[in-house]
């Protein structure tokens, strides 16, 4: 995805809202995000000033484990949190507007139209009472007002058929149970896309397909991205996902950034001890299939009583290399041997190259 | 793994059919498992691989006779276990386990860990020397958790701690063979890690046989000594591992082996794109199930079904037609379009 990097200045007509868009810099702009939910045990900092921007026709890879933020992230860009429980802080620029303060109904105005949304689990995310194309066709019309049924019908039709759904007219009637997986999956993007979003989030898309499937919506997405030139999120916690489709990757961990870059640098030149855990944990298809993973001791901390210092210190084999420095000092994100490699590590940048080059290397991590 | 050796479990013709009413009246079957033959041998690893609806999970259930096998043989231990009753069963679950998917469902949450890891010795009425509780925190220990949280409930552990409380429940009769169906693919990555070192470690050191079900072929890679692909209620292919992962003579088999996004290759780098959907095991395809995806098919393959028979190149069993030979490349990146 995302080979040539100019910005079209060509935007679909819109003639409901006039709006002017910035024609340079990045479609989305998040600058210290922090999302923090109250809740009876504590305050759970789920997002810890995270910042990234996406250009349009990229694909920024949002990365890892249960708890580490990812999707609250992208749901604090959709404005999807509750407001009354929810703290919202930072910025969040979308196509040179401001998102992080605004009123719920200019913020439902953009949502669906300018920014769209893939969910994991398309059952639950259909609606099983009304028909497929419905769905697609209703997500058209709150946008688009004066678009008349016959219109909208249309208009999803076509939608179908571009995911690839074989005889879209007559899917349009269905229900969603009436789809396979992957087709319920399709119909989802169709859903997301029907108003040209300028930017896509897709949250876990293919983790309950299975491979053969996955491997087709994969490439759907990169085909419409190439057609509609959207910039994607893909939150995922696979990271050979990633290695396929993304063009940088961002690792979080505890709610923060921990490794930021384009996706050669981080899965090939990974500075991060956690990144560099993560992927000697996963099995891999090549190398040395008798020889033992190497596991991320320990689990991932409670968001409500973080660790001091930096959250991965408890799980890091290299946290002592620097004294005590990683359990007292929180890591800010640092530029690491290359422009736009990011970094929150104690670790010097000799001690990084040495501990991956003589301990990490060694055990099959990025061959 | 010599040949010769007298299997453990022997399977064949193995065939499970879920009838589907209308109203009173059947309307035919959901032909989940179709007809199933392999064998496990004492301390051997099989993995059953395959997408969701291939049956890996009801052949699973039926090995442990969770279910009731509609036609077919299990022969464990040299005993015919297809048919037999809760007391004939008794003596042969204290060597036949299982591990299930989800840890959070398969825990009674009102149980402590040092109940639930027992169980299985009060149900068989088993005092081990030393006491129960004794036993219990050997297990515990062995499966890496604290002796101590023996007073503990469920919802104090994490999933990957939840799946060790499975393991050691699994352990305590001191079986022969234990069916892991989906043991990691509910855990993080790194807790995936973890357990699947910790499943390994206890097949070498206590001369376990496995039947390891999994969608996710790099972790059945990790574990497995033979591996058995499954399409659609039949296995398509079974062999030893690295014949399976370097030599696959199956169509599917190199499809599912292209399919999976590896970290090691960046960029799109698939070969094969199967279209389509698996179809129906309401009404599996005519032939070669497979057919109706596959680059190969020919009229041949909508008449005759392919029997499970080795090629001279090969040391597995295929069931093809037309079988692929030779190495799979490192992928090359240039995609193969496969449309029908």
């Amino acid at each position: 995805m995302g080979r040539s990097e100019a910005v079209p200045s060509g935007e679909p007509d819109r003639p409901e809202v006039p709006e002017q868009r910035s024609g340079d810099g990045p479609y989305l702009q998040v600058r210290e995000l922090r999302v923090r939910f109250d809740t009876e045990d504590g305050v759970v900092r789920a997002v810890d000033g995270v910042s990234f921007a996406v250009e349009r026709g990229r694909t920024l890879g949002i990365v890892g484990e249960s708890g580490s933020g990812k999707s609250v992230t992208s749901l604090a860009i959709l404005g999807l949190h509750n407001a009354k429980r929810t703290t919202i802080s930072g910025e969040i620029s979308v196509g040179g507007r401001q998102l992080v303060g605004l009123r719920e109904e200019e913020i439902r105005r953009l949502r669906g139209r300018d920014m769209a949304m893939i969910f994991q689990d398309p059952l639950s995310a259909l609606h099983p009472y009304y028909s497929v194309g419905r769905q697609i066709a209703e997500a058209y019309r709150v946008h688009h007002p004066r678009a008349g049924r016959r219109e909208a019908r249309s208009r999803a039709v076509d939608m179908l058929g571009r995911v690839g759904i074989p005889q879209p007219a007559k899917r349009f009637d269905q229900y969603p149970h009436e789809f396979s997986g992957g087709m319920r999956q399709r119909a989802m993007i169709a859903m997301a896309l029907v108003n040209d979003p300028d930017l896509l989030i897709a949250d876990e898309p293919t983790t309950a397909l299975d491979v053969t499937v996955q491997a087709q919506i994969l490439d759907l997405l990169a085909d419409l991205q190439e057609e509609f030139r959207s910039a994607i999120i893909l939150i995922t916690h696979d990271l050979g996902v990633v290695s396929q489709v993304a063009d940088d990757v961002l690792v979080m961990y505890a709610g923060r950034a921990v490794e930021h870059g384009s996706v050669e640098r981080v899965l090939r030149a990974p500075q991060h001890p956690y990144t560099w855990g993560l992927l000697s944990s996963v099995p891999s298809l090549h190398g040395d299939a008798d020889a033992d993973l190497v596991p991320i001791p320990g689990n991932p901390p409670s968001l409500i009583n973080l660790p001091s210092g930096c959250a991965f210190h408890p799980r890091c084999r290299w946290a002592d290399v620097n004294g005590d420095r990683s359990r007292i000092e929180v890591p800010e994100l640092r530029e690491a041997g290359q422009a736009g490699h990011l970094v929150a590590c104690h670790l010097s940048a000799a001690d990084r190259e040495r501990i991956y080059r003589d301990e990490v290397a060694q055990v099959g991590v990025a061959r | 793994m010599s040949a010769e050796t007298e299997p453990l479990l022997s399977v064949r013709g193995l065939t499970k059919h879920f009838p589907v009413r209308q109203g009173l009246r059947a309307r035919g079957a959901v032909r989940a498992v179709d007809g199933l033959d392999f064998d496990v041998r004492p301390g051997e690893t099989l993995g059953l691989v395959g997408e969701s609806g291939c049956g890996k999970t009801t052949t699973g259930r039926m090995l442990v006779r969770l279910l009731e096998p509609t036609s077919g043989s299990i022969t464990f231990a040299g005993r015919d276990i297809t048919h037999g009753g809760r007391r004939e069963l008794r003596g042969l679950r204290q060597d036949l386990q299982i591990i299930f998917q989800d840890p959070y469902a398969s825990l009674n949450p009102r149980h402590t860990v040092g109940r639930i890891v027992a169980m299985p010795l009060q149900v068989n009425r088993i005092t081990p020397p030393g006491g129960v509780k004794k036993r219990v925190q050997e297990l515990l220990e062995l499966v890496g958790l604290n002796p101590e949280h023996y007073n503990r409930y469920p919802h104090e552990f994490s999933g990957g701690q939840r799946q060790r409380i499975g393991i050691a429940r699994a352990l305590a009769l001191k079986p022969k063979l234990i069916v892991a169906d989906e043991p990691v693919s509910a855990l993080d990555v790194s807790i995936q890690a973890q357990v699947i070192n910790l499943l390994r470690d206890l097949q070498r050191d206590l001369d376990l046989a496995f039947v390891f079900i999994a969608h996710d072929l790099a972790v059945i890679r990790h574990f497995c000594h033979r591996v058995a692909v499954m399409y659609l209620g039949t296995i398509v292919e079974i062999g030893d591992r690295d014949t399976i992962y370097t030599r696959p003579q199956h169509p599917y088999t190199r499809a599912l082996l292209s399919a999976i996004p590896d970290v090691t290759t960046l960029g799109p780098a698939g070969r094969i794109r199967l279209t389509g959907d698996v179809p129906t095991p309401l009404n599996p395809p005519s032939g070669c199930r497979f057919r109706t995806r596959c680059w190969k098919a020919t009229d041949h393959c909508a008449t005759e079904e392919p029997a499970l028979t080795t090629r001279d190149d090969g040391g597995q069993l295929t069931a093809c037609h037309y079988p692929e030979s030779g190495p799979v490349g490192m992928p090359t990146g240039e995609p193969v379009e496969v449309s029908k």
